[in-house]
């Protein structure tokens, strides 16, 4: 008997079934490395959100302020106890309530910052005086975080900073009308404060702003030059390999490093002030300079050479040919490139701890040199906070460093597509 | 006088001989029909007015630069020439003392009499020393102004000497990338080096014990600062290689997919999703490791009866993985569009499948592209601060299981200099050789994995 030895083909039909079972394993691997990280990006954003929104809310309580003569004593306005105004009216409102203890739980209602806001009503407006006015006042955060239900009402009275007593009051408040939710302005227009409700991104986004200023007028124009010098001028011989090589490895270096360097060399060696966006702008125009440079270098070579020789053909110079023609040309990339910078600037935070804009800083900043915090800073300070209200406020500043950063790359993404042309 | 005045003078000034050398270019032409300016007008002017701003604003550049140390050094000279005394800590406490009381920030009654004649002697000269710079820097910007203006001729090649002026800016400018380099390295290891002055190299490097508490007392208990990079350096690869063993797998499928099955359409819309991970700042990372993974980490290892620390590598390790995941996929995909078609084209031709293809001919090609790229992404793990700060632990356990806290070397830089320090202290020294460390390693992989890819690279161009 002869054993038929099976064909080639037969070999191959055999094992068809599971190679394609093979491939669709691993085309669905594919698919599911995307599918997951995808997932991941809106699991961040949505607890982001999540976490966030309601930090655009705000609890305020309307209070009927007596603008009593005899408590503030007139004659030094600035000194007077305007707590008690606070205080005697909760009294009116809260008839029952006696004793010290209970009182004072009772005024705990209001934040600590109300009083600052009566005088700052009073001293711009000395009028006021002898009046009674309804006066909208936040409240402490605690309150806050019960209104928007961060606090469970549930847990043991024990387990909770905010008392059954005090959720009593807050619910009669809540009954008169008295107390409600509105948009949180102070958050818009306040600096950095112990006191959640009483906090705000206006100084961190101020600060950003002069960091960035100062990051974008230095960047652009050496990123630029620097770029038409290596891409137009730059003899190909060792010293222009090794400034490429250089440019290459910085972009690459971890941006803690960069601090270092600020911290070592702008602060400690050129005695520069600490903490002030100047110094920041300096760091960041150092770590965003390479991003800028290879971008410009892309643009620069994307515009064809018959350009440069028409140029130079009609009896232009070089430097008349590059910044005639070429340049213009390529601006718009170069500019696609600065912004992608920026936007890494706006949300770099580790070099900028370093150099001490870290600091718990409550004014806004008005100059390049006032000691200043950024809005990544921010974040991370407040991150680190153990109130509960921070966490929604720390939740709510990242959506609007995200906010700015998907702008930035937004008009990047828009300036590309106007004017990206094919040669 | 404000010295930012000065700068905004010298503008000005610059500005008016912008003018005076266009117009003197215009009158040379209207004075005789038949000359010919070599360059035109405007280039007279632009060279009358660099000759006439960048003289002065060197010099006001390299007052600045010196003026207080120059000021400080001959006050002071006079306060210890007095007998005073000459220890260099005292009389950098003096420096400081009558920094403060230059600046009006001193409001302590009882100052010191000679520190304030000496202050009051500081700000004397240095008024004095404004009004000399700004006399200096007017001198000179008239005689740059002039010296170009009376050597306005028709023959003079006013653009040729402009553009070398441009020039050099070009090149100083593409220069700074080297200065910052070079910045970087001497700042380290300047720092490194008064370490090692106190802390011998081989305990940093081969130490298994580390924690950088100084004694402010002799007899303080646990005063002894212990300086050994091992226990760091294990917690920093024990973080990267938890978010690399994230970001690799899921990267590199990913990049299979979009260059390899995706449509044109998918690709378009999921390169740009995936690169708002790359975009994302870090520290939202940081803060959505702490509040969400961490936690979520540490119940689900409840349930199971273990118990994870709240700082857990895991957590920082898998958050910084996801913030790589982009940069691996990026960098994977062009290498594997690099792959030229024919390969696919003949592994297609002997039968092989879509999949066999990918892992038995695309990949072994583009093999060294990836490990470039995966070495690249090693260095920004290494490098990643703000999710570390803020997810990874403080204290640096030298241990094997990613559920306990560990340290990463960016941690301890942020740690030991946030906040005042003294420079004279190991304990802040310390984490310039960190920082020296962590150049070093990253320098090297950054070298290796650009070496590797641009090699790669033109083996197929």
């Amino acid at each position: 008997m002869e054993k038929q030895t099976p064909s080639t083909m037969d070999i191959v039909n055999r094992g068809l079934a599971r190679r394609y079972r093979k491939e669709k394993q691993f085309k669905l691997l594919g698919l599911s490395a995307i599918i997951a990280s995808l997932m991941f990006l809106v699991f961040l954003f949505g607890s982001i959100v999540a976490n966030g929104w309601t930090a655009f809310r705000q609890g305020a309580i309307y209070l009927d302020i007596t603008f009593d003569e005899q408590a503030l004593q007139v004659e030094n306005l600035r000194n007077a106890n305007y707590g008690k105004l606070i205080k005697t009216s909760m009294a009116e409102l809260f008839p029952d309530v006696s004793g010290r203890s209970q009182t004072r739980r009772l005024n705990k209602l209001v934040s600590s910052g109300a009083a600052f806001e009566l005088q700052d009503m009073v001293l711009s407006d000395p009028g006021l005086i002898g009046t009674t006015k309804l006066v909208r006042l936040p409240v402490d955060d605690e309150v806050d975080m019960l209104l928007k239900g961060h606090i469970s009402r549930d847990v043991p009275e024990s387990e909770r900073r905010i008392s059954d007593e005090q959720i009593a009051w807050v619910d009669q408040l809540v009954e008169a009308g008295r107390l409600q939710l509105e948009f949180n302005t102070t958050f818009f227009t306040a600096g950095d404060s112990r006191e959640p409700e009483l906090s705000g991104i206006k100084g961190a986004i101020m600060g950003s702003m002069f960091t960035l200023l100062v990051t974008l007028a230095l960047s652009f124009p050496i990123g630029v030059a620097a770029a038409v010098y290596l891409e137009e001028f730059a003899p190909s011989n060792k010293w222009t390999d090794f400034i490429e090589v250089n440019i290459n490895n910085l972009a690459a270096v971890p941006s803690i490093v960069f601090g270092l360097l600020g911290l070592a060399v702008f602060l400690n060696f050129f005695g520069l002030p600490r903490s002030a966006p100047l110094v920041g702008g300096l760091v960041l125009t150092l770590m965003t300079l390479p991003t800028i440079i290879i971008a410009s270098r892309a643009s620069l070579k994307s515009v064809p050479p018959s350009i440069r020789e028409a140029a130079l053909g009609v009896g232009a110079s070089k430097m008349q040919a590059i910044t005639h023609h070429v340049l213009p040309l390529a601006m718009p990339g170069m500019m696609t490139g600065t912004i992608i910078g920026m936007a890494q600037a706006l949300g770099e935070t580790a070099p900028l701890l370093m150099i001490g804009m870290v600091a718990f800083i409550v004014d806004v900043p008005g100059s390049f040199t006032d000691p200043s915090t950024v809005l990544p800073v921010q974040i991370y300070l407040w991150a680190d906070s153990p109130e509960r209200a921070f966490v929604e406020r720390t939740s709510a500043a990242i959506m609007v460093l995200l906010t700015f950063l998907i702008c930035m790359n937004g008009v990047a993404v828009f300036l590309r597509k106007k004017f990206e042309r094919r040669w | 006088m404000s010295p930012n005045l000065l700068v905004i003078f010298t503008l000005i000034l610059s500005s008016l001989a912008y003018g005076v050398g266009k117009k003197k270019a215009f009158a040379l032409v209207r004075k005789d029909e038949s000359v010919r300016l070599h360059s035109r007008p405007g280039y007279y002017g632009l060279l009358t007015a660099l000759w006439c701003g960048i003289p002065a604003l060197l010099i006001f550049g390299v007052w600045q630069f010196v003026a207080d140390t120059v000021l400080t050094n001959m006050v002071m000279g006079a306060i210890v020439g007095h007998g005073a005394p000459v220890d260099t800590a005292q009389v950098n406490l003096l420096v400081n003392d009558l920094r403060n009381l230059v600046a009006g920030n001193y409001f302590s009654a009882d100052v010191d009499p000679q520190l304030q004649v000496a202050a009051d002697r500081y700000i004397a000269m240095e008024r004095v020393g404004t009004i000399a710079l700004g006399i200096v820097m007017f001198a000179c910007a008239m005689i740059g102004c002039l010296f170009v203006y009376s050597r306005i001729k028709p023959a003079m090649r006013a653009r040729n000497q402009v553009e070398g002026i441009v020039k050099i800016f070009l090149i100083f400018c593409s220069a700074i990338a080297i200065l910052t380099t070079v910045g970087i390295v001497l700042s380290v290891l300047f720092e490194s080096y008064r370490f090692f002055q106190q802390v011998p190299v081989t305990d940093f490097l081969f130490g298994l014990k580390w924690s950088p508490q100084m004694a402010i007392r002799a007899d303080q208990a646990g005063s002894s600062g212990s300086f050994g990079a091992i226990p760091v350096l294990a917690g920093t690869f024990m973080i990267s290689g938890i978010a690399m063993a994230v970001a690799v797998p899921i990267g590199l499928m990913a990049a299979i997919y979009l260059s390899e099955y995706a449509g044109n359409r998918f690709r378009a819309i999921v390169k740009p999703l995936l690169e708002i991970l790359a975009g994302v700042p870090t520290v939202v990372y940081g803060f959505f490791a702490a509040l969400v993974v961490a936690p979520f980490i540490r119940n689900a290892g409840l349930t199971f009866g273990l118990s994870v620390s709240s700082e857990s590598a895991l957590a920082a390790g898998i958050v910084m993985g996801v913030m790589i995941i982009p940069f691996v996929s990026s960098l994977s995909d062009d290498v594997i569009n690099a792959v030229p078609q024919s390969l696919r084209d003949g592994s297609y031709g002997l039968g092989a499948t879509k999949s066999e293809t990918i892992t038995n001919v695309i990949l072994p090609a583009a093999l060294p592209g990836i490990v470039g790229s995966i070495l690249l992404a090693v260095s920004r793990a290494i490098g990643e601060t703000m999710i570390v700060v803020m997810a990874a632990g403080l204290s640096a356990n030298l241990t094997a299981n990613p559920l306990q806290a560990v340290t990463t070397v960016t941690v301890q830089i942020v740690t030991l200099l946030v906040g005042d320090q003294e420079f004279d202290s190991p304990k802040t020294l310390a984490a310039f050789a960190l920082g020296l460390l962590l150049f070093v390693i990253t320098l090297i992989l950054n070298v290796i994995a650009l070496y590797v890819v641009r090699k790669y690279r033109e083996e197929y161009e």
